[in-house]
């Protein structure tokens, strides 16, 4: 896949296959981003590396989500954002006229903030993206794919007797777990998560933090938190962002324990966010 | 119960009284769950008040209707020879639909009353029976050719004066000469009563039939029809077109003038009078398309351009309904646009767009004016067979018969009302089912 992807990238992408380091999944390049005239990200330059959770904090509107929402495009739904710069997966610009965005988000799943599953069953809520994908000839193969992301999920052993009931008739960690085994069912690259557990209870949110410990070894996670627990808890790579600027950016323990700008410092330490 | 903390911290804060608060706020209770009282009185009262209006409608209606529902017949035993019928014998349905039974009726009823002479006697008498007993017997002896010889009885309508004379709407004290039925027939009418000739029997024909100018005779079917070809078309054409509209603009249509624009040229639309449309359809269907006249084809067309902002206006705010998230997890999982509308979006707004549509085709189904433009004002026998065939429809035949001076045509046009309300109902029973069906849990 890799290979034929960086066949179609075309000269004029800035990032080559040769500029991505090993184990870099996603490359941001001196993004910025504008809704209308206000800019929302000021240069921001990011290096995702592959099967780690890497986590964006930072108080409200310091630009966190626009940019996990900048990685998968999901930002073209909005009429009025604008990006510039790179962001290179695998090497390749996202935003390269030759990119299929469809294509592109089967590559990079997203979980979001509130639950939202599909006002439908709970198979075929997990069964809907490999169905518009196609990744399944016969029912047998996605009845395996259904199972397989739900245990995934850690989901399978509560809902295994119930798949045919409607997924919004689960608990609110249930149908978060749910949203993610839907995610997985796509078997994506990268998965990207919106503050997954902002609207859940504590319980559910540790099943969540987990779960997305375990999902690591398989995909490329992003995930954007308000709470700094949780980034500690759960990510090896820590990104800090303010007013749009990504502040700083290094291994988790580090971040917590010895930020280098005292912003960071401020923000982890609760003095400001 | 947050109100009321709002308040107190308000009070607090705003250093007025700290120590009163309590009181102040059970004061001001009572005056916010006394405003709530008056609210809901208000409320009851103005549905009390559409209830008694509705309920004065429909008892004047159903109640004026009632009688149309029943037609005075007479039984009358006629001999059906064959010289006047078929003389040469041949059974020949063209000859047997020929023949003057009127002859046979006239002979037959003159017998009931031999002591009436007169040529003017025999007129005022013969215009008891209704033109339409004639069709009785033709269709007696075409359906059994066999009669012919016999002597049968043939139950016949009466004409409509008689007909109201007998359910009582034609007041016998006024004098002879501000009555449409004379003394001499209300006097031999009671004859045909006391002889047990007359029977008073469910009106098939008012379902059966088109339009009349005799109303023992005018039925609803016609119009039924035409309202019935003409809804159809206004749904075909309309529907496609407006949500495919609605979904363009809502989902896929960049907003810039151009789209402003034609947003608020819909909105415009949906508030031109309807005559206007009946004249476009008349300048342009029939006039420069050359479609054909009073056809429900192109009144279907017509109240097709006049429900499309309704239902565009409706299809958008319901797919504007559906909550943004859904569509974010459909997108997020890889689906293109159009999956995204036809697997989500549109099921969902599904029971919005139908009940919009449902209110623009009861508008449609009531629509009179731009009808009269088209040409569906006139006056058509015949039942249509199809969209392409003349026709009236049934508020247009409400109007025609309200417009009649006959007496009998009253009770009719009350019965119209009904059953175009009949159609209504129908209409909404089936559009909530359909809603029903689609609605999912949420």
């Amino acid at each position: 896949m890799n290979q034929s992807i960086s066949q179609d990238t075309t000269g004029a992408t800035p990032v080559t296959q040769s500029d991505a380091a090993p184990g870099i999944k996603i490359k941001a390049d001196k993004v910025k981003v504008f809704y209308g005239e206000k800019q929302a990200l000021f240069d921001v330059d990011l290096d995702i590396n592959e099967n780690e959770v890497t986590s964006l904090i930072g108080p409200s509107g310091c630009g966190k989500s626009t940019f996990l929402r900048s990685l998968n495009r999901m930002n073209d739904t909005i009429d009025i954002c604008r990006v510039e710069g790179s962001i290179a997966l695998d090497g390749e610009d996202i935003y390269d006229k030759n990119v299929d965005v469809v294509h592109l988000r089967a590559r990079v799943g997203m979980v979001f903030q509130k639950p939202n599953p599909f006002p439908k069953s709970i198979f075929d809520n997990v069964a809907y993206g490999p169905r518009i994908h196609g990744l399944v000839d016969n029912k047998s193969d996605l009845d395996q794919i259904v199972q397989t992301s739900l245990e995934k999920a850690g989901l399978w052993n509560e809902v295994k007797d119930r798949l045919d009931q409607p997924g919004t008739g689960l608990s609110g960690g249930q149908q978060q777990r749910l949203c993610i085994a839907r995610a997985v069912a796509v078997s994506p690259e990268v998965i990207l998560m919106d503050e997954p557990c902002s609207a859940l209870d504590p319980i559910a949110t540790a099943k969540i933090e987990e779960l997305i410990d375990e999902l690591r070894s398989n995909f490329t996670i992003v995930i954007v938190t308000h709470s700094m627990q949780q980034a500690a808890r759960v990510s090896q790579k820590t990104a800090f962002f303010h007013l749009g600027y990504l502040v700083e950016v290094d291994e988790t323990e580090k971040m917590f324990t010895n930020p280098t700008d005292e912003r960071t410092q401020g923000y982890i330490t609760g003095r400001f966010g | 119960m947050t109100d009321a903390a709002t308040t107190m911290n308000g009070n607090t804060g705003g250093g007025l009284t700290t120590r009163n608060s309590g009181e102040a706020v059970r004061k001001s209770l009572k005056r916010r769950y006394a405003a709530e009282k008056r609210f809901q009185m208000y409320g009851i009262l103005a549905i009390f008040f559409a209830i008694c209006m509705l309920g004065l409608l429909f008892t004047t209606i159903i109640g004026k209707a009632v009688p149309a529902f029943t037609q005075t017949m007479i039984n009358l035993e006629v001999t059906l020879y064959p010289q006047d019928i078929d003389p040469d014998g041949t059974r020949d349905p063209q000859v047997l639909s020929r023949a003057n039974y009127r002859t046979i009726i006239r002979q037959a009823f003159f017998d009931l009353f031999p002591d009436v002479t007169s040529r003017r006697d025999k007129r005022q008498l013969f215009e008891m029976i209704s033109p339409g007993a004639v069709f009785e017997i033709r269709d007696q002896v075409l359906k059994n050719p066999d009669l012919i010889g016999e002597r049968v009885t043939i139950q016949m309508p009466l004409s409509d004066d008689i007909d109201q004379l007998n359910k009582g709407q034609i007041d016998r004290n006024l004098p002879e000469a501000e009555r449409r039925v004379k003394d001499k027939q209300i006097a031999w009418f009671e004859r045909l009563e006391n002889r047990g000739l007359v029977e008073t029997v469910f009106n098939t024909t008012f379902f059966t039939a088109g339009d009349s100018r005799e109303p023992e005779l005018a039925g609803i079917r016609g119009a039924a029809m035409g309202s019935l070809f003409t809804m159809l078309v206004t749904l075909l054409v309309s529907f496609p077109l407006a949500v495919s509209a609605a979904i363009y603009l809502e989902e896929f249509a960049p907003v810039n003038k151009w789209t402003q624009t034609i947003e608020v040229n819909i909105n415009n639309l949906a508030a031109v009078p309807s005559i206007v449309f009946g004249l476009l359809g008349l300048a342009v269907f029939i006039n420069f398309f050359g479609m054909p006249r009073s056809a429900p084809v192109v009144g279907g067309l017509v109240l097709a351009l006049m429900t499309l902002p309704t239902i565009i206006i409706a299809a958008r705010s319901a797919l504007k309904s559906v909550p943004p998230s859904i569509r974010e997890a459909a997108y997020g999982l890889g689906a293109s646009p159009l999956q995204v509308i036809t697997h989500h979006v549109l099921p969902l707004a599904m029971p919005g767009i139908l009940t919009g549509t449902i209110i623009g085709m009861a508008q449609a189904l009531g629509e009179t004016a731009p009808l009269l433009m088209i040409g569906m004002v006139a006056f058509i026998v015949d039942i249509p067979q199809g969209p392409l065939d003349p026709s009236t429809v049934l508020p247009v035949q409400i109007y025609i018969w309200a417009d009649s001076p006959e007496r009998a045509f009253v009770e009719r046009t009350s019965a119209a009302i009904c059953v175009l309300l009949a159609f209504l109902v129908f209409m909404n029973v089936s559009a909530v089912f359909l809603r029903k069906r689609f609605e999912r849990k949420w």
